[in-house]
């Protein structure tokens, strides 16, 4: 090492030449991500719709549990969706720009008890593969300690016709359908429950994409 | 659509299950992940909020009044794909403990001091280039209780999104030299010899600051398109 004792030298240019893996989020990610308790400014928050956007308002809780029904109050759940007519805020789809200002992306952390929440609206349609159409979802990535690398999941919703006929759930084992469809409340209408179960009786289905 | 985005590189990621660190046990899941097709949804994520970052979340050491205590650094690299091209205007979300190994989070029991002039959270975005660069303080090692005597090796955590939900990623850098690397099973969880040695940042005489700050290296490659994607039927 001592040949660089006054080194004209550059720092090596090496392009890596693997992905970059991933790490746990680890416990004490709030002040960054979700720092509503803290100073930090905010980028991202729980509620999809405080630009003012068209659609269904809709709450969708949930609660997250490990392998003995146990409460994960350490996660972060972010959440990816299409706007009411089922186009995403992104360049790449090219059907033309989302309505009214909406962003399509929030951010969450579970509480205490592992509860999350989002307020958003009801997503629209969007194309699957093949000229197919997908019933209204929502993706999903879990973060948190304990969890060398997160899960993506999706949220569909109760009572969807279309969900009958969308590609992707005819993927899943049909008895496993069940934890990937958020449960309208049976007071409130605009709330569903969608719980993320990480491991064991009733685990949430978990994709590989 | 077919694959958009390639799949084959992920292999360098941990397993869910990595029982040294106890912690995921009960948080891996049991079953199999599901394969599935990639669709509109997956190819396109959110690219909001970037738009609002300014320069000074990029410094870490002018967040308060004061100095903070420790070792000023800066830490600089490129975000690229994994065809090598960089990926611009991408947002990188930093947190980190202070000098002394102690988070500003109200559940941090460590008791090491907490530093008034330091927080430990920052932003950038990605030049046209790929390029970011945040100046900081070198963390602290500390200790958790994950087993007998274990500390954690000094560690930034990054946050990045690239252009779509699927390049997503939150990982932690490393230091050279760390001689605590071998007892560290987050660390560890990554088998890939390669995939490892890549979390740890190089020092970098060229970004090393006469009288003032040393330079650290630390590029970060996402997941890539498939070089020759196939074309989405059109359904208008």
């Amino acid at each position: 090492m001592t040949e660089f004792l006054y080194p004209p030298t550059r720092t090596p240019e090496k392009r890596p030449d693997v992905l970059t893996a991933s790490q746990t989020v680890g416990p004490f990610f709030h002040y960054m991500l979700t720092p509503h308790d803290y100073p930090t400014r905010q980028l991202f928050t729980n509620d999809l719709t405080e630009n003012g956007v068209a659609g269904d308002r809709i709450v969708i809780e949930g609660r997250v549990t490990d392998g003995d029904g146990e409460a994960v109050p350490d996660a972060v759940i972010e959440i990816w969706q299409a706007d009411s007519q089922g186009r995403y805020a992104h360049p790449d789809d090219k059907r033309g720009p989302a309505s009214n200002n909406f962003r399509g992306f929030g951010r969450s952390a579970t509480d205490k008890d592992g509860v999350f929440k989002f307020v958003t609206v009801k997503p629209g349609a969007v194309p699957g593969v093949n000229g197919a159409t997908q019933a209204p979802h929502i993706a999903v990535n879990v973060l948190g300690r304990g969890m060398l690398i997160h899960l993506v999941t999706r949220i569909y919703f109760e009572g969807e016709a279309t969900n009958a006929t969308d590609g992707i759930l005819a993927l899943v084992p049909a008895e496993r359908r069940s934890t990937l469809i958020a449960r309208r409340d049976t007071k409130n209408p605009s709330l569903y429950r969608f719980d993320i179960r990480l491991q064991g009786d009733g685990e949430t289905v978990f994709f590989d994409v | 659509m077919a694959d958009v985005y390639r799949r084959e590189g992920t292999i360098v990621h941990p397993k869910s299950l990595f029982a040294d660190y106890r912690s995921t046990v009960k948080r891996a899941p049991q079953q199999p992940k599901i394969i599935i097709p990639q669709t509109l949804t997956e190819a396109t994520g959110p690219v909001y909020g970037h738009e609002s970052v300014t320069d000074s979340e990029a410094d870490l050491t002018r967040q308060h009044d004061g100095e903070p205590l420790g070792e000023r650094i800066t830490v600089s690299g490129r975000v690229l794909d994994e065809n090598g091209r960089p990926v611009p205007n991408t947002l990188l979300e930093v947190w980190q403990a202070n000098a002394g190994g102690r988070y500003v989070h109200e559940r941090d029991q460590h008791p090491a001091p907490l530093d008034p002039n330091f927080t430990g959270a920052g932003r950038v975005v990605t030049d046209a280039e790929g390029r970011y660069k945040f100046v900081t303080i070198k963390p602290g090692a500390y200790p958790w209780r994950n087993h007998n005597n274990a500390w954690r090796p000094a560690h930034i955590h990054f946050s990045l999104f690239g252009p779509s939900f699927l390049t997503r990623i939150v990982t932690q850098m490393y230091f050279p030299g760390d001689p605590l690397f071998p007892y560290d099973p987050i660390y560890n969880g990554i088998t890939d010899e390669k995939a490892r040695q890549a979390l740890i940042a190089l020092f970098d005489w060229d970004n090393t600051t006469p009288e003032w700050a040393l330079g650290y290296r630390f590029d970060i490659v996402l997941r890539g398109r498939n070089a020759t994607p196939t074309e989405e039927p059109h359904h208008d």
